[in-house]
């Protein structure tokens, strides 16, 4: 339970009431952030994932990396970055970005490397060149996992984007919020700045779901074949 | 619609083929492989895994580089040239069929032509076509996913797959190799079928030896010896069985490959005797007297038409008066002369007699095939000429 000031009700419903576009505002921003640290993350991790189709060697050391950025507290990654790039976006959406790339880099991986040999030994004994190879075959036959790892990725990083409101009010979407509320032991705020919080990562994993039936039909097609025809109906 | 097939086979040779995986010391996965095949033949390679018969395989369609030696498609060297270019001139089919799982069947299928730039209106087309040739209806089967069909649909897709940008060569890799028993006779017969219209020439794999005697106009059977995968003989099926060149190909046929033998041939191809024949209504007398003439001591009788209604002996046909028929009895097997000796046996005993009768499409009698006849060619002596016309091109 947040710090409350004397006589306050537990939610000041006249407050959210008056507040609802700054709420708005603040939820946008905060999708905006955990955006951009996921769509780069999952360049770069895209990058780094076809690196170690090539590469298989590198896959170790690129999973141990992103996994000793992964456990570096995000406080202390916040106090060791502001020296170099201040109070910025930039700082927040560093930290933000390297969170997410042990998570994606895993799953590429695995996606990519899910695709069956016969799959690929029938495609090149057609004659696909190995770019086309890439973009048409594997990284499609890959989406379900890469998917799966955005949901994560994205769960994870709306999370955490509630602590670079620590880095100034212009980076911390919601965050701002709970530490204003914090700050001036106002609940509501707090309340308020975690629900709205906690609905957006909700919202980000329902729409990851869709995306991933909207761009994998053939695997839906899978899922209908073992479930038999209820799930047809259900699914139309 | 056009005709599916414009172009024909290619003739395709192995000239001294070898292929080291390891040093030049080392044994060879294939060793100084040298066999030609002919345009518009299937040729199966056979042999127990590790002879090299898939490595051979590879060779041709560049997914292998031999260590030396050519290969030639056509009179030119397939190690000359893009790679990919040569695979999309290549119909490739694997056991796992390898289809595409995130595409539907008509993308699968258009896949080289789409790599050779074909319009979509052309490739909706030849989808369509290659999915009747197979025999799956376009309409119901177009928009499916690979996940949505049973193992043998799997296969027929493909085999459209390969077929879609009319390649004058097929490399079949143990096509057959992982669906039952059952759909695999079908899907082998569906191939037979389908090779009489397109005339390609096809790279068959497999390691079943009777998959080979069936599909095989030419088969290789591959040995593995301390130098590594060799051909140990190279010649129609029917050679094969007769006369097996080493003890290997011998045990590899197997002992009952006089059996074999006997579904290779068809009962066309065989001497028949010619019927005695009478219909209802003749003289019994006359009908006496011809049986009496003939080594073989029945009657077939026979409707207007020529078709068979039953035999009739000596006994039958006692006393004047004209043959009558309800005293006809015990019909033989009707066979087709398209059938296979070994079919046409085992009908002879199931229907415990010793001769079956030829019909033609109409059920006109054209002859009586008898056990004498089948016995015959299961004398060693028997002559190959007799055996398999159109064998001895070799």
């Amino acid at each position: 339970m947040p710090p409350m000031r004397d006589g306050e009700p537990l939610v000041d419903w006249a407050w959210i009431a008056a507040h609802l576009d700054d709420i708005a505002l603040r939820s946008l921003q905060h999708l905006w952030i955990a955006f951009i640290a996921v769509a780069v993350g999952l360049a770069i991790s895209l990058g780094l994932g076809i690196l170690v189709l090539h590469r298989r060697s590198l896959f170790g050391p690129i999973t141990a990396v992103t996994g000793v950025l992964y456990t570096i507290p995000s406080l202390a990654l916040f106090a060791a970055l502001i020296p170099v790039t201040g109070l910025s976006l930039l700082t927040a959406e560093i930290a933000l970005v390297s969170y997410t790339l042990l998570i994606l880099v895993r799953n590429i991986v695995a996606g990519l490397e899910s695709v069956s040999p016969e799959v690929l030994e029938a495609a090149e004994g057609m004659g696909y060149p190995r770019r086309s190879l890439l973009w048409r075959v594997q990284l499609p036959l890959a989406v379900p996992l890469i998917v799966a790892g955005l949901r994560l990725a994205s769960v994870s990083t709306i999370g955490l984007v509630t602590v670079a409101g620590l880095l100034g009010d212009a980076f911390g979407g919601l965050g701002v919020l709970i530490t204003e509320g914090l700050q001036t032991f106002f609940a509501t705020k707090v309340y308020v700045g975690a629900l709205a919080s906690i609905g957006l990562a909700l919202l980000a994993d329902v729409a990851f779901v869709r995306l991933q039936r909207r761009l994998t039909p053939w695997a839906r097609a899978q899922a209908l074949d073992a479930t038999g025809r209820a799930a047809v109906v259900e699914a139309a | 619609m056009s005709q599916p097939t414009s172009r024909p086979g290619a003739t395709v040779e192995f000239d001294h083929v070898t292929k080291r995986y390891a040093g030049p010391g080392g044994p060879a996965a294939v060793s100084d492989l040298s066999l030609a095949v002919p345009a518009g033949c299937i040729c199966v390679l056979v042999g127990p895994s590790g002879c090299g018969k898939t490595t051979s395989l590879k060779m041709v369609n560049g997914l292998i580089e031999p260590t030396s030696g050519r290969i030639l498609i056509d009179g030119r060297d397939v190690m000359t040239g893009d790679p990919t270019e040569l695979r999309r001139g290549i119909g490739y089919v694997i056991q796992q069929v390898g289809l595409f799982p995130h595409q539907t069947v008509a993308e699968n299928i258009i896949t080289v032509p789409r790599l050779l730039g074909w319009s979509d209106a052309t490739c909706q087309d030849r989808c369509d076509e290659l999915l009747q040739l197979v025999g799956l209806d376009p309409a119901g089967y177009r928009a499916r996913y690979p996940s949505q069909l049973s193992g043998g649909e799997r296969q027929r897709v493909g085999v459209a797959r390969a077929l879609a940008a009319d390649p004058p060569l097929l490399l079949m890799d143990e096509p057959f190799g992982a669906v039952d028993p059952i759909v695999r006779e079908r899907l082998q017969n569906e191939l037979l079928r389908l090779q009489r219209r397109i005339a390609k020439t096809i790279l068959f794999v497999t390691h079943d030896i009777d998959e080979a005697i069936k599909m095989g106009d030419r088969v290789a059977v591959m040995q593995i010896t301390p130098q590594g995968g060799v051909l140990a003989q190279y010649g129609p099926p029917e050679e094969l069985l007769r006369a097996p060149a080493s003890d290997f190909v011998a045990r590899f046929v197997g002992a009952d490959r006089g059996l074999k033998r006997l579904s290779l041939l068809h009962v066309g191809e065989l001497p028949l005797r010619p019927a005695v024949t009478a219909r209802p209504g003749d003289s019994a007398a006359e009908a006496r007297a011809r049986i009496a003439a003939d080594p073989f001591p029945y009657l077939l009788l026979v409707d207007e038409a020529d078709r068979p209604i039953g035999w009739l002996d000596e006994d039958d046909l006692a006393g004047a008066g004209v043959i009558d028929e309800a005293s006809a009895v015990a019909m033989s097997p009707l066979l087709d002369r398209r059938a296979t000796v070994r079919d046409a046996l085992s009908q002879m005993l199931d229907a415990d007699v010793q001769t079956g009768i030829l019909v033609d499409d109409e059920g006109r009698v054209e002859g009586l095939l008898t056990f004498e006849a089948i016995a015959a060619l299961l004398q060693p002596a028997a002559r190959p000429e007799v055996l398999a016309p159109g064998a001895a091109d070799a």
